[in-house]
């Protein structure tokens, strides 16, 4: 008798086990399957016409403008992150307050919404700094945020590299410097390019973090203190505005399949670093 | 390199004044995320005292009414509808993540886990501005069908909530379990207990704090959740009554009235950021703590 009871605990378990995983498989499923059926249609060659007009809602500036943003975006924050990690792996000593202090502030950045974000972009860049509505407000609001990304990843990509590496550097009467840039960083680019990619998926799907700081002008801007929407914000737009659904439905298909690269670069490095 | 040919000793001070400079700038760039942190702290608080001041702190935490037009700015409502959604989708999200998770780490076929994973991870890169595009396609009509009202509601923003954070859930979930040494598991099995019985009675347990820290990620996720809530929740800032009536959280008030807000109202705003702010760093806080155990 007992041990019929315990295998019908078992067996329900099981079943919940295997529902669960099917419910959210499932619900992935239905969410591609939608976005891709209903999207797919509504793709047209006129919605990557270089002009956006009130009548046709082009995405294409909306798309440029995202590779634009991510650029500026990663060009101020790989090197940050990177320097920045280099100090913490390779400088500081183990156990020092500074240290300590500088990973509560990485770990509190990576926990702050996008909404927070957004507003202090707004009151720093777009308000003190004077920038107005901008692409350059809306690089540096982002670069603040992936900043713990790139950190993180670079930092466990250094900690990775054999000390073997720069004992065998410094033996050979090389400098820390020299070995750093020569040795250990080389070893550590893949490493470092999981954190970048990592990054660019977060740029390209923030939506709340831009709307304050790069605005929601639909077009491409002339220079970078002008205002421009990245995808997901023209997308947003489209949304609110409530007039050109078709249009938001083919740019949620862009960037899913965006993300799925992404996602896929992502992987493939992943796989080898495994190696 | 000239410098190495004028003489040792040249190359050897040009060396340590790089080496200094070099050792310098690593660590400025080092405290660019203290800066951050506190430059966001001074930004928020700064522009929000005043406003604190004038509505008073009582009345504004307090408060139960929202009224821009006639001055009244209580983000009770509010406050109630973040902590409200975000246990909603806790609700959804973790039992259904956890059990996922196990899924993932203990029976699922080694040819499945290969698309499984990838999948899993796809669904935390997807954009919320998408997820709310599915959830006001998707999710809204088929709850106003299925329990009538207008659909945009409390349940609808758990619901949408509760698949979001199932990827963070999942993927620390799985972790903590495989991290979890086989010696228990093989241990619980050689004493006659089931393949169930083992995972959920001796390796859930083991891993629970990792688990815990998945959690508060979740929660993180759910508080600071803004676009696809907007799209979904309805927004009467009110308190709802029931399930099904709208809500609205502290990011989509912030988000919805921002655009035209000026003077005290938006000072109001910017004050609602800091109320946020702090709760996310309560969460933080806690998690922090939490994975520090977790790794002892």
């Amino acid at each position: 008798m007992k041990v019929r009871k315990i295998n019908k605990a078992s067996l329900v378990l099981k079943i919940l086990v295997y529902g669960a995983a099917g419910i959210v498989f499932l619900t992935l499923i239905s969410l591609l399957l939608y976005v891709l059926i209903k999207g797919i249609p509504n793709i047209s060659a006129r919605q990557f016409a270089f002009k956006y007009t009130s009548d046709n809602v082009s995405m294409m500036p909306a798309i440029i403008n995202t590779v634009i943003m991510t650029f500026i975006s990663l060009v101020i924050a790989v090197p940050l992150g990177v320097c920045s990690a280099i100090y913490l792996v390779e400088y500081a000593r183990r156990g020092s307050k500074l240290v300590e202090v500088i990973r509560l502030t990485t770990e509190t950045l990576s926990g702050i919404p996008s909404i927070v974000y957004g507003l202090f972009g707004y009151l720093m860049f777009v308000i003190t700094c004077g920038m107005g509505y901008s692409m350059l407000g809306g690089a540096l609001t982002l670069c603040i945020m992936v900043l713990p990304l790139i950190m993180r990843t670079t930092e466990e990509a250094l900690k990775s590299v054999p000390d073997m590496y720069r004992e065998g550097s410094f033996g050979l009467g090389a400098g820390k410097l020299r070995t750093i840039v020569t040795i250990v960083l080389p070893s550590a680019v893949p490493g470092i390019l999981a954190g970048v990619v990592l990054a660019i998926g977060r740029i390209l799907g923030e939506t709340v973090a831009l709307i304050y700081t790069a605005g929601t002008v639909a077009g491409i801007p002339k220079n970078l203190l002008g205002s421009g929407r990245t995808l997901s914000v023209h997308m947003y737009s489209l949304l609110s505005e409530g007039l050109h659904i078709k249009e938001a439905y083919a740019s949620a298909v862009i960037l899913l399949i965006v993300v799925v690269l992404i996602n896929g670069l992502s992987g493939a490095i992943a796989k080898k670093l495994a190696k | 390199m000239e410098q190495v040919k004028s003489g040792s000793f040249d190359a050897k001070s040009v060396n340590r004044i790089k080496e200094g400079a070099a050792h310098g700038l690593f660590l400025l760039t080092a405290c660019v995320s203290i800066v951050a942190v506190l430059l966001i702290c001074v930004f928020l608080f700064a522009n929000s005292i005043p406003a604190l001041r004038e509505i008073g702190a009582g009345n504004f935490l307090a408060g139960r009414r929202w009224k821009p037009s006639s001055e009244l700015y209580g983000i009770f409502p509010m406050i109630l509808g973040s902590v409200y959604s975000t246990a909603g989708a806790i609700l959804i999200g973790v039992p259904l993540g956890l059990l996922t998770a196990v899924f993932m780490a203990f029976y699922c076929p080694k040819k499945a886990y290969k698309v499984l994973k990838p999948a899993v991870q796809l669904l935390a890169g997807i954009p919320s501005v998408v997820y709310g595009f599915f959830g006001m396609m998707v999710i809204v009509p088929a709850v106003k069908t299925l329990f009538g009202g207008s659909g945009s509601s409390l349940f609808t923003a758990c619901l949408l909530l509760g698949i979001m954070i199932l990827p963070t859930i999942i993927n620390v979930s799985e972790t903590s379990l495989r991290a979890v040494p086989k010696s228990y598991y093989e241990g619980s099995l050689a004493l006659g207990a089931t393949h169930e019985r083992s995972i959920f009675f001796v390796t859930m347990p083991a891993a629970k704090s990792g688990i815990m820290a998945g959690i508060i990620l979740g929660v993180g996720r759910a508080i600071g959740e803004t676009m696809a809530i907007v799209m979904v929740a309805g927004n009467q800032a009110v308190i709802p009554q029931s399930l099904f009536s709208g809500v609205r959280t502290m990011t989509s008030n912030i988000v919805i009235e921002m655009g035209y807000a000026t003077d005290l109202h938006r000072g109001a705003l910017i004050a609602t950021a800091a109320v946020l702010f702090v709760f996310v760093m309560i969460i933080n806080i806690s998690f922090s703590i939490l994975s520090k155990r977790a790794e002892k």
